[in-house]
């Protein structure tokens, strides 16, 4: 019995908790990329670097906040900097939307020209971040760390293994939970939101009914930007910020969406945990796992990892891959190939 | 002076004209149906009325007032209904959230006016939670012209409505229609299916290669032999 | 303004502009660094030929390119470099026996696929074949790499290539691509062109991972250095009397003299590529081959109405772009000397590559070239010159200030910002590109 629950607890922080916490952040950044592909009707190549600016405005914030004493007490001082992050990135975003694309938008451009502009903005992003706040990698999580330290379960179980709950992952997990709720509350049960489900469903009838497309895309843009300075902050105080690190998510968050079915919130949600999960299950040690829930005294040989943990990105690529050619519109049946 | 008069309607898509002094009109409570050959013009009439494309020469009167620089919403606004001939639903939302959808312009208690169509398409409210796109074809079609109507329209437009559908259901459909334009509203329809489409029309425009060859009642042109010889299989 | 743009400044202008350029360079900095741009610029100019082909004539958009090129940098290493033989003895059948238990694996998992009914017992059954043979093939895979990696991990640490001229690799290169575009080509091409896009970027990471981290095949990041020369090394060369000579009467130095001699021959090589390869493009699109694969870009569906095999033409043009942009990565570690898995970075190297398609002219091999040179010689200049713009800006601050010191590094990351706003400049006011493709249309995505 003993045993199980050691390797439960193994599992539970290992497995589920980091693979909860990543599932959600890529969630949020999925949710960002699908919702402009189901409605601007691109594949945004910038979302990855647009989560590292609103993030840098995060930490840049939070630093001053720090410098002026304020803090949260247990919780990191960033979620105050995060409202005036979301701010900034959206009016950048809506600079980007009404200088760059919105031509493209009126010419009727076909969708690779979007997507070229979008690798444009990511340049421009690119450079924006690390001339501000340079390359390398950010701290400015602060508050209390973790909920419970696996010492502090060990005692209160008396198990061999411990679990560590970390307050960035409890707070991912409850942030990510509360912005799918509203957004999904948003997108079902208001007239703006079903509107704007209406233009990505059948944009001439959604013009035909009055919709107006500009208001879509405004919302859109904003909502796109907030789902990824929060997922950008996030990931950031889980994992700490590095520019580069932001670039290489985009192809995480892209799978997830894609697995999900592209232009579907509940897909994007459902593939970012999938992604997640996959990633993790994969390149994970079973071999103590496997110990305890093996017969008394007998050891696999070898860690049982199914891929070395240097293959984490190539994991949500080949599930890319598999879904693009066993089902392209994904689960849940998004905008087909 | 008509309702609806779109007089003269001369202009095409871009490149050559398809429309040659084309003239429709349409009075409130009665219903109008264009007809003729494939190629005629039928919906690019109806497309110039609606404002989808511009005419070279003509001028669409709407209720007394030039509409001609208008765009199709602002026609909406003034109260015209367009169901297209495809793609006329929301496929991914409910029954009830397309006919929401289609009173988006109006900022009143739309409840009337669903209860309206409800009693004009029962088997609407009984599928009103399901997804659009599940709906038979003809159902479908049921959703498009109630999503038209939710605007409160007073001329209602339909670009081909039986396109596709078993005839049972083309009778049904116009019996709506019938009772639609009962209740006031103008109705101007686009049919490939002539002969059923004139039986319930009180006015009929035969349109060749873009213009006007016959005007009647549909009575008129149902008992014309020419008519009958060129269009209607004899 | 496009008009009399096009008229008036036509490519041999903007060609002679760009080499009016590099001699300023010559001469401002120094000859030296001027032809080492120019011969990075005749790189870049291949692989966005390379690029080029496969969109100009397909509309293909890949974003793998960095994969491709690493596979001709790998074809470098693997050709040129001495064996290994102890790690050969220790490791070598074991590499063997997981080499082949794996094409048996597949071959199983094939005879299934086609010899079942479709459903679920078919599924089940591929994934158990797949698995059960991933896991055995990694029984024999994991010792063989272990000890191969130990064998003088410091030195080599891998099985190490054949030993021949590393000038064979520029074709070996080119096949590694080619054999890697077909089999990608196969399964993902027939998607459209943004989520071939992420495929592709996709897959040019897993290469770069495999080749990041299979040490006993690559030696991962510890790079392999001392790749054998194809020319002579400029240090061999300041003993040779001629050299000696001429620097004398040049009034240069020994060394300077003997670098730029090797790097003119390098020059030479990589202009003698890119001509050949130029010229095979433009044969190709001017062939009845060439105008097929532009009726089929031009209008898709009427092509496949007419029964042409869209599918298949547009696998061969990736086939052939991919195999350029192999030949490409080989001559960039060629003459590099070296194989840095980790500096294939994806916004230096595709992105950079797809600004020069881009900018060039989408669509036109020789705008694809003249991209090529514009936008690595933008991209080398812009740091120095974002330098030395710095250093006048922040010259009235304090030497100390924060500021100062913080803008000055900052500096390279400019050029990341001003390629980003070349990037949407041009494609908002000249999306043709600066050489417009010449033909009876236009490229069919800016009609």
């Amino acid at each position: 019995m003993e045993d199980i629950l050691n390797a439960l607890a193994l599992l539970t922080n290992f497995v589920l908790l980091p693979a909860a916490a990543y599932g959600s952040q890529l969630a949020l950044g999925a949710l960002g990329v699908t919702l402009v592909y189901g409605i601007l009707r691109f594949s945004n190549f910038a979302h990855g670097d647009t989560m590292a600016f609103g993030t840098m405005i995060a930490i840049l914030f939070t630093w001053w906040l720090q410098a002026q004493g304020v803090n949260l007490g247990f919780l990191p001082t960033a979620l105050l900097a995060i409202p005036f992050a979301v701010l900034a990135t959206v009016a950048f975003v809506l600079l980007c939307d009404r200088w760059v694309y919105r031509y493209h938008r009126v010419k009727k451009a076909p969708a690779v020209v979007f997507l070229i502009c979008s690798v444009g903005v990511m340049f421009l992003l690119n450079g924006i971040v690390r001339f501000v706040i340079g390359p390398g990698e950010q701290h400015f999580a602060d508050g209390e760390r973790f909920i419970f330290t696996v010492v502090q379960f060990r005692e209160f179980t008396g198990l061999e293994q411990g679990v560590s709950f970390r307050t960035s992952q409890a707070l991912t997990l409850v942030s990510a939970l509360l912005i799918v709720v509203a957004l999904f509350w948003f997108l079902e049960r208001t007239r703006t939101g079903k509107s704007m489900r209406a233009y990505s469903d059948n944009e001439n009838l959604a013009l035909l009914s009055g919709i107006n497309p500009d208001r879509v895309v405004l919302i859109t843009w904003v909502l796109a930007a907030a789902l990824a300075t929060v997922a950008g902050v996030l990931y950031g105080l889980d994992k700490g910020f590095r520019p580069f690190t932001y670039f290489q998510l985009l192809l995480p968050i892209f799978a997830a969406a894609i697995v999900g079915g592209l232009g579907s919130p509940l897909g994007a949600i459902a593939g970012g945990f999938i992604v997640a999960f996959s990633e993790v299950l994969l390149t994970y040690a079973w071999r103590r796992v496997f110990e305890y829930l093996g017969p008394e005294g007998w050891a696999p040989e070898g860690l049982m990892q199914l891929l070395s943990t240097d293959y984490k990105f190539a994991v949500s690529f080949v599930i890319l891959v598999l879904v693009l050619l066993i089902r392209p519109t994904g689960l849940f049946g998004g905008k087909s190939v | 002076m008509s309702f609806l008069i779109a007089a003269h309607m001369t202009g095409g898509y871009g490149g050559s004209d398809i429309l040659h002094d084309c003239t429709i009109a349409v009075e409130q409570g009665q219903i109008a149906v264009i007809v003729g050959p494939n190629g005629a013009g039928k919906s690019t009439a109806m497309k110039a009325i609606f404002g989808l494309l511009n005419l070279r020469h003509g001028q669409v009167r709407f209720n007394g007032e030039d509409i001609g620089a208008l765009s199709p919403q602002q026609r909406v606004l003034k109260g015209m209904g367009f169901v297209p001939q495809t793609h006329n639903v929301f496929t991914s939302m409910s029954v009830e959230e397309n006919l929401e959808m289609g009173a988006f312009i109006r900022r009143d208690d739309i409840r009337h006016s669903l209860e309206q169509v409800y009693a004009l398409f029962p088997v609407l409210k009984e599928k009103r939670r399901q997804p659009a796109g599940q709906l038979s074809g003809g159902q479908r079609q049921q959703v498009a012209v109630g999503r038209a109507l939710m605007t409160q329209p007073k001329l209602l437009m339909l670009d081909e409505p039986t396109a596709g559908v078993s005839p049972i259901v083309m009778d049904e459909l116009f019996d709506r229609i019938i009772e639609v334009a009962r209740s006031g509203i103008a109705i101007l329809m686009v049919e490939q299916n002539a002969r059923q489409a004139l039986h319930i029309a009180d006015k009929g425009y035969v349109l060749v290669q873009g213009s006007n060859r016959y005007t009647d009642s549909g009575a008129a042109l149902l008992a014309n032999p020419e008519v009958r010889r060129t269009f209607l299989g004899g | 303004m496009n008009a009399w743009l096009n008229r008036y400044i036509g490519a041999p202008t903007l060609f002679g502009l760009m080499g009016l350029a590099l001699v300023l360079v010559g001469v401002l900095q120094s000859w030296s660094l001027a032809l080492t741009i120019a011969i990075y610029c005749v790189i870049g100019a291949i692989m966005a030929l390379g690029l080029n082909v496969q969109w100009g004539y397909a509309g293909l958009f890949n974003v793998g390119l960095m994969g491709f090129a690493a596979l001709g940098g790998i074809a470098a290493v693997l050709v040129s470099m001495p064996p290994t033989p102890e790690a050969w003895q220790a490791g070598g059948s074991g590499i063997i026996a997981s080499v082949l238990l794996s094409l048996a694996t597949l071959a199983v998992a094939l005879l299934v696929y086609k010899r079942m009914r479709r459903g679920r017992a078919r599924m089940w059954a591929m994934v158990l074949i797949l698995l059960g043979g991933y896991l055995i093939t990694r029984q024999f895979f994991d010792p063989a790499v272990e000890l191969i990696e130990a064998v003088n991990p410091a030195a080599t640490g891998y099985l190490g290539g054949a030993g021949l001229p590393i000038m064979l690799s520029w074709v070996v290169g080119g096949f590694f691509a080619a054999g890697a575009a077909w089999l990608i080509g196969k399964i993902t091409l027939g998607l459209r062109s943004d989520y071939l896009a992420i495929a592709t970027l996709g897959i040019a990471e897993i290469i770069l991972s495999v080749l990041r981290f299979e040490e006993w095949l690559t030696r991962g990041v510890n790079n392999v250095n001392g790749l054998p020369r194809p020319l002579p090394q400029e240090i061999d060369l300041q003993q040779t009397a001629w050299v000696q000579e001429w620097a004398l009467r040049l009034g240069t130095t020994v060394p300077d003299l003997a670098s730029i001699t090797v790097k003119l021959g390098y020059l030479g090589l990589a202009l003698g590529v890119l001509l050949l390869l130029f010229w095979l493009a433009q044969s190709a699109i001017h062939s009845p081959w060439g105008r097929m694969m532009r009726a089929i870009r031009d209008n898709e569906t009427a092509a496949e109405a007419m029964g042409k095999d869209v599918t298949g033409r547009h696998l061969q043009v990736f086939v052939l772009g991919s195999a350029i942009i192999g030949v490409a990565g080989a001559m960039l570690v060629t003459i590099d000397g070296q194989f840095t898995p980790n500096a294939y970075n994806p916004l230096r190297f595709t992105f950079l590559i797809w600004v020069m398609v881009i900018v060039g002219g989408s669509g036109n091999n020789l705008g694809a070239i003249l991209g090529g040179f514009l936008i690595w010689f933008f991209w080398v200049q812009a740091e120095p010159i974002g330098l030395w713009f710095m250093d006048v800006v922040t010259g009235t601050l304090p030497a100390e200030s924060w500021l100062r010191a913080h803008l000055l590094e900052g500096a390279a990351h400019i050029r990341l910002m001003v390629m980003g706003m070349i990037l949407l400049l041009v494609l908002r006011f000249r999306p043709h590109g600066l050489i417009p493709e010449r033909s009876e249309r236009p490229h069919s995505l800016w009609r």
